[in-house]
């Protein structure tokens, strides 16, 4: 195993260069000037032209400008925005809100999500199955954004159970409801492929022999049924926790979270070049090792998968 | 009346689908004591799984429905008992091993942790000794490095290995009754004379009654103290083995006698017994058997035939069964 987590690190250069080096060729290939609109009323002296296109190597082939960016990139010189400030800088403000509000989503998808598909397979065709299947279909079928506006009049101002936004400490208790709302879409995945796997799996034979082993019904289900079931929850989750630590920008527009989804949306609004690539290289390196970690942690759950 | 180790009795099961009702056991009923084999022979859909599936209490409920009889287990009967007390008895007083071991054993716990698994439950052991206990059986099912094997996973094992493991898991607890729900079609056969002898080396040892399940009349042959031949949810014939196999008394079970390969036909076409099994949604009227059968009259049309005594401990569900015996007994002599 040792070996293929090397042999995954390594894959993850070839993945990494090319994703960036395709950011920073689109950023920089917009049409249009990045320092217009820089100066206030007026248009920008020239002098402030220049230095800007020379302290961001404009006018260097694309190929050089790259490998520039990478050099210093590899010295873990994110670069600097146009006003000065370290893109790492801003990254790191970012990015822990960001977290947590993932983390919290998927506290959230695991702990409701996998309850209600366990409730629903169980009660096959009953009440509990229904409520699940139709509650579910109407989170899938309804924008986030809608959802997100909702819960935010519904509980945040009328009922005033959570705070409607999130100020600048994003603490725990004011991210509940946009983690709620940011979970509400996968959560309704989760909880159907729960059900759908379990149903299955209360069929299967080795079901059978656990329950004529003499084992209660708590046990067959809960020790044999469910693990199983978990298999490709797992997976699930896992590829949706690194989707979700790429920032969910309707999200944390509703509900005014600094994270990083928003940082990209603003970056890319004023053209702030070094700050998008920086960004996106942060989130495919976090994207890729969360990945990895999921699929260690899929050989851990389910034996049969070898890792060569 | 002598009472039995397990009797079933006059034994009714049928399946409410949506294609209507599937009568799947119509008044089975045989016996089985200690140290005994009993081999319950059928082609597919039958009814003998469903018998053994219902002595088990794992029959799927719903759709499966018991409609009368009784399964009497040291005299008490295992339909009244409740949930709890069916519990303590399965697994550890009457076990199962099925047919297909890759999926029948869980493939993300270890086998020890399987077996184990009854020591802990049953018995209040912890992990620990009932791992020991696991390597123990492994040894007696003649597992190699039983030991190193222990942590090992079911997909790591060959058929015949798992099977063994199968049988492990289930004598674990000394269980009076084993049922082997055609133990060996899954596996080839050289491996399949390997498990079968397991298994009555194992029941010699401790004694248990067996209810051997299979469609394999060669299985039967060398195992089987007495056989029960079922078609169509009940009990045509039933009889001990060499009387069964000598002079069949049911035209179904001669029917099968005469489609097995022997090496004095060599070269022959092999007989078939023309037509399908009756699908049991609608099972034909009178003896359920008629459509297929040579000997078939007017009554087998009108009347179910009851079983009837061709010689003690030899019955025949055949309104003509002198017929067939004769037929078999004279041209023999």
């Amino acid at each position: 195993m040792g070996r293929y987590t090397i042999r995954r690190l390594l894959q993850m250069i070839p993945v990494l260069i090319g994703t960036t080096f395709i950011i920073y060729a689109m950023v920089w290939a917009l049409p249009g000037d990045p320092f217009s609109g820089k100066c206030g009323q007026r248009p920008c002296p020239p002098a402030y032209v220049a230095e800007m296109t020379a302290k961001f190597n404009l006018n260097d082939p694309l190929p050089v400008q790259y490998f520039k960016y990478l050099v210093n990139l590899l010295q873990g010189n994110f670069g600097e925005s146009f006003s000065g400030r370290p893109v790492w800088d801003e990254i790191m403000q970012a990015f822990p809100v960001t977290f947590r509000l993932a983390l919290i989503a998927i506290i959230f998808e695991i702990v409701i999500g996998i309850s209600a598909g366990i409730l629903a397979a169980l009660n096959r065709g009953g009440f509990w199955d229904n409520l699940v299947l139709i509650s579910t279909l109407i989170v899938i079928s309804i924008p986030v954004f809608v959802i997100g506006f909702l819960a935010q009049f519904t509980f945040g101002i009328k009922l005033g159970w959570f705070p409607p936004t999130v100020g600048p400490n994003a603490t725990v208790y004011e991210l509940l409801l946009p983690a709620l709302v940011l979970a509400s879409l996968s959560l309704a995945y989760v909880a159907r492929l729960m059900r759908g796997n379990l149903t299955e799996n209360l069929r299967a034979d080795y079901v059978r022999t656990a329950t004529s082993k003499g084992l209660s019904r708590q046990r067959v289900i809960g020790r044999h049924a469910v693990r199983n079931s978990l298999i490709p929850v797992v997976t699930f989750i896992g590829a949706d926790f690194g989707a979700l630590l790429g920032g969910a920008i309707v999200t944390e527009g509703i509900f005014n979270i600094r994270g990083i989804g928003g940082l990209l949306y603003l970056s890319i609004r004023t053209r702030e070049g070094a700050t998008v690539v920086g960004v996106v290289t942060v989130l495919v390196l976090v994207f890729l090792l969360v990945n990895l970690i999921v699929d260690i942690l899929y050989g851990a759950i389910d034996p049969r998968i070898r890792y060569e | 009346m002598s009472e039995h180790l397990l009797e079933v009795d006059d034994l009714y099961v049928e399946f409410r689908t949506r294609d209507g009702v599937a009568k799947a056991i119509n008044g089975v009923s045989y016996t089985l004591d200690a140290g005994e084999t009993l081999a319950v022979l059928g082609e597919s859909g039958s009814g003998k799984s469903v018998t053994a599936q219902t002595i088990m209490g794992i029959l799927d409920m719903p759709p499966g429905f018991i409609t009368g009889g009784e399964i009497r287990y040291k005299g008490s009967d295992l339909l009244q008992l409740p949930e709890k007390e069916r519990q303590k008895i399965r697994g550890a007083e009457i076990a199962m091993i099925f047919q297909d071991s890759l999926s029948a054993l869980n493939p993300v716990f270890t086998v020890g942790d399987q077996i184990a698994e009854m020591f802990q439950v049953h018995r209040g052991m912890s992990k620990k000794e009932g791992m020991k206990r696991a390597v123990d059986l492994m040894e007696q099912v003649r597992i190699p490095a039983a030991k190193e094997r222990v942590k090992d996973y079911p997909h790591q094992f060959s058929g015949g290995m798992r099977q063994r493991i199968m049988i492990a898991m289930a004598i674990s607890l000394d269980p009076a009754v084993l049922i082997a729900d055609e133990p060996t079609t899954a596996l080839d056969v050289t491996v399949q004379a390997q498990i079968m002898e397991l298994l009555q080396d194992l029941q010699r040892e401790r004694n248990m009654g067996m209810i051997l399940i299979t469609h394999d009349l060669g299985v039967v042959a060398g195992v089987a103290d007495k056989i029960a031949v079922m078609y169509a949810g009940r009990i045509v014939e039933d009889a001990d083995v060499l009387t069964l196999y000598g002079e069949p008394a049911h035209p179904y079970t001669e029917g099968l006698l005469a489609s097995m390969p022997r090496v004095d036909t060599k070269g022959e076409e092999l007989y078939a017994i023309k037509g399908l099994p009756p699908s049991l949604l609608a099972l034909p009227p009178g003896c359920n058997f008629n459509p297929r059968c040579p000997y078939k009259q007017e009554i087998c049309l009108r009347e179910v035939p009851p079983r009837q005594e061709v010689a003690p401990g030899h019955g025949s569900a055949c309104h003509f069964w002198e017929e067939v015996y004769r037929a078999r007994t004279d041209s023999a002599s």
